[in-house]
Parts: structure tokens; C-alpha cells; sequence
């Protein structure tokens, strides 16, 4: 009868998105400000297309920062605002399950929702579209890396009335190494050099989050429950 | 010491808030087919106590203990084997009634539609059961709850302030319930402010005396 991890798993992650998809509003905002952001660019340099796409990449990347840092804030804490987080901590899982399933749900709506918008905005900033594949691979590893910051700065905010700004505080700094890479790698396809190096830092960082950040996040998220 | 191999024991247990002492050394036993009744005036620690008890709080000091061994090494199992209901509800609005329970008790234990609702008729809120939770009262909320405690099948239950916003037919249910729990072998500790009347071994313990 005891339900095993993967279904838990599976059970959580259908949670989620259910509650997702009945909030579009909150489903659509951060990406709509991803596209807002990245629109306002072009209005307000010259019109000049090779110094839009010299800045392309970074625009690019910094909007990405900010619109998952908007959506993550609320990864734990409508939960913990109305006590179906207690009543998630309690189910027997363990909180690594319930936070890796939450998280994994998070990225499907933010951060996956975000690499597919990501050729209009390569679009209207003038990148390329022989860059798209290089540029929506590294949105890929980036924003799976930003959820699982985004997971620890959320569980250690969790409690805080007002926690989004410094959860940016802890976030920020710790994704400027997502930025240069991620950045570079879509520069580097745009001039037409090899950008595999800056992928596959970006890749080691994914990977090292990805392990790590679980049992981070569920020590934060255990300390502000109690 | 007081363990009881066979349930749930809690010793001598210290917690600080800040620098408030808010619990000071309580201890009690819960055997199966027994109901512990926990009341005191507010801010005595109650509710602190039964999170210390979920496991949800680590006392500064003491030991709550599960068929004799320490809650943190059985930390599954006693999960597994406890149902808690905290003073709020714990519903998501956005969810309907069946939904909230599928997703709450789905995580413990297999569990199809048709249990769910016969729960939630049981409860006498079979009515809402398509609803989001969102649109009901508090008190159909609050039976939401009790179905919710009701389908986990656990052995222990915990609950904290269940009669609140609930009407007299609701007190007498959810009195009704708590009785064929322990009578059908269960333990349960329930923190409330009036009587319980249940016809069952209850003992009282008064917190901030």
C-alpha cells in the first residue's frame, strides 16, 4: 500500500502543474516581463543592428536571471502560507523528494517556457537563427541551474514576510558564473567561433547544482519550517 | 522513564522560543485506544507541543518516541503511521475538494476517487467534492480536513483545534469519528478548548499550569 518515491514523485510534479495551469496569470507574467524586458532593448538603443546583437546575448541572459528570480519566489511559500507544505513535509516522502519534485514542476513552467520564447526574443534582438539550437541549449542548462538556486533561496525565504529581495540577494551573485558563460556561449556562436567550452562549463555547473542543491534546499526549507 | 514500546511517548520535553521557555519539561504516553486530550489558555504551547510530537519542531531538550525508538530513526514509518490536521486547514483554493485530498493523501497511501469521496460523505461535504476549496466556507473547509485525516487510515492522529468553525452537527461528527478511531484500536491526541464528548479512555493533560 506505502506509495513509492516515483510515484511521489510523479504525483507531486502533476500537483504543481495543476495548480499552474489554473493560474494562468501567474503562469504567464514571468514570461511575459522575459519578453517585455527584452523588447525594450531595441526601443530604446539606436537602431544600429550590430550593436543590438553585440548586446544580444547578455540582454538575453540578465532577462532570463530576473524573470526566473520573479516566478521562484513563490516555489514554497504559497504553500506555506495556506499549511499544505506541512502537510507535504508530513507524507512520509522525505522533503528531498517533495523539494525535487516541486522544483523539477517549477522548471517545466518557467524555465522550459522560457527556451521556447527564447527564438522571438533571439529574433527581435537580431541573433542569428543558425544560434537558436546553441543559444536554447545553454537557456536549457541555465535555467535548470537558476531553479535550483532560485530552490534554496526560496527555502531559506520561505518564512520571511517579505523575502523576494533578498532572495535576489542570495541568488544573484551566486548565477554571475551562469551569466558569463551562458552569455559567452551564445557571443561565441554569433561570431562564429567554437562556444563548446562555455557549454560544457555551463553543463558541470547544471550537473553540480542539479546533485547538490536537493539537499540544500531541504535543510533550508527544514530550518524555516521550524 | 516512561516509554511505551507499543505507542507514542513523549519525555521531558523542553522548548524555547527566542527567549521564551514555552514548553517546560512535559511529558506523556499514548497507547493504542487511547485519546489524549491536550487543552491550557492560548500561548501555553499547545500547538507547539503537537508540532514537537509531528516531528514538524526538534525540541531544544528531550525525547518523543515512537513504538520505543526516537521519531528522528523512524522518521517514515511514524510519518506513515500519523495523520495531522493543523488549525488551519490546509486546503489549496485552487484545487478542488477530491483533488486536494487525492494529492494529500495520494502521497501516504494508494488510493482511489471512490474512497475519497466516500470520505467526504461521511464528512457530509460530498456536495463539494467538485468544488474548488476556495468557494467553500470554513467550516465545510474544516470537513474537508477531517475527510482528508479520515482517508489517510493512519493509526495516530493529531489534530489541532478541529471543532474550530464548525457547527453543532460538525462538533458531534467529528466527536463520533474521533470515538470509532479509538475504538477501532487507534491513538489520538487532540489540543481543544471544550470538552470532547467522546465515551472513550481519555485522559487530560493541561498545559501552562
Amino acid at each position: 500500500m506505502n506509495v513509492g518515491s516515483i510515484e511521489a514523485f510523479t504525483l507531486i510534479v502533476r500537483r504543481e502543474l495543476c495548480l499552474s495551469f489554473r493560474r494562468p496569470d501567474q503562469l504567464l507574467q514571468p514570461l511575459v516581463f522575459f519578453l517585455i524586458v527584452t523588447t525594450l532593448f531595441p526601443l530604446g538603443l539606436s537602431l544600429q543592428l550590430s550593436l543590438l546583437r553585440d548586446m544580444a546575448p547578455g540582454v538575453l541572459w540578465v532577462a532570463a536571471l530576473l524573470s526566473s528570480l520573479l516566478s521562484v519566489d513563490s516555489l514554497f511559500k504559497s504553500d506555506a502560507d495556506d499549511g499544505t507544505l506541512e502537510q507535504l513535509a508530513l507524507c512520509g516522502q522525505g522533503l528531498t523528494v517533495i523539494v525535487v519534485a516541486k522544483t523539477f514542476a517549477h522548471w517545466l513552467v518557467s524555465g522550459a517556457a522560457l527556451v521556447l520564447a527564447s527564438p522571438v526574443v533571439g529574433t527581435a534582438l537580431g541573433i542569428p537563427p543558425g544560434v537558436f539550437p546553441t543559444m536554447m541549449l545553454s537557456l536549457i542548462l541555465g535555467t535548470l541551474t537558476l531553479s535550483w538556486l532560485g530552490a534554496i533561496g526560496a527555502g531559506l525565504t520561505v518564512g520571511l514576510k517579505r523575502g523576494n529581495v533578498l532572495l535576489s540577494l542570495i541568488v544573484l551573485p551566486l548565477a554571475m558564473p551562469l551569466l558569463i558563460f551562458g552569455a559567452g556561449a551564445t557571443d561565441r556562436a554569433i561570431s562564429g567561433t567554437s562556444a563548446a567550452g562555455a557549454l560544457y562549463f555551463l553543463a558541470a555547473l547544471c550537473v553540480f547544482t542539479c546533485t547538490l542543491a536537493p539537499f540544500a534546499a531541504t535543510v533550508a526549507l527544514r530550518i524555516t519550517l521550524e | 522513564m516512561n516509554t511505551a514500546a507499543d505507542g507514542l511517548s513523549v519525555d521531558q520535553v523542553h522548548v524555547w522560543r527566542g527567549d521564551r521557555h514555552v514548553l517546560k519539561g512535559v511529558s506523556l504516553t499514548l497507547r493504542p485506544r487511547q485519546l489524549l486530550h491536550i487543552s491550557g489558555p492560548n500561548g501555553t504551547g499547545k500547538t507547539t507541543l503537537l508540532r514537537v510530537v509531528c516531528g514538524l519542531l526538534r525540541p531544544e531538550q528531550g525525547l518523543v518516541s515512537w513504538l520505543g525508538q526516537s521519531i528522528s530513526s523512524v522518521r517514515a514509518e511514524y510519518q506513515a503511521a500519523l495523520a495531522y490536521a493543523s488549525h488551519e486547514p490546509a486546503l489549496k483554493g485552487d484545487l478542488t475538494a477530491l483533488e486536494n485530498l487525492r494529492f494529500a493523501v495520494g502521497l501516504k497511501r494508494r488510493v482511489t476517487a471512490g474512497e475519497l469521496r466516500a470520505s467526504l460523505e461521511k464528512t457530509g461535504v460530498a456536495g463539494c467534492a467538485d468544488l474548488p476549496a476556495r468557494v467553500l466556507s470554513a467550516g465545510q473547509r474544516r470537513r474537508v480536513a477531517l475527510a482528508r485525516i479520515l482517508s489517510m487510515k493512519a493509526s495516530l492522529w493529531l489534530l489541532d483545534e478541529p471543532f474550530t468553525n464548525l457547527d453543532a452537527a460538525g462538533t458531534d461528527l467529528t466527536g463520533a469519528l474521533l470515538q470509532s478511531h479509538v475504538e477501532g484500536g487507534g491513538a489520538a491526541l487532540v489540543v481543544a478548548h471544550h470538552d470532547l464528548k467522546v465515551d472513550v479512555d481519555m485522559r487530560r493533560l493541561e498545559l501552562g499550569l
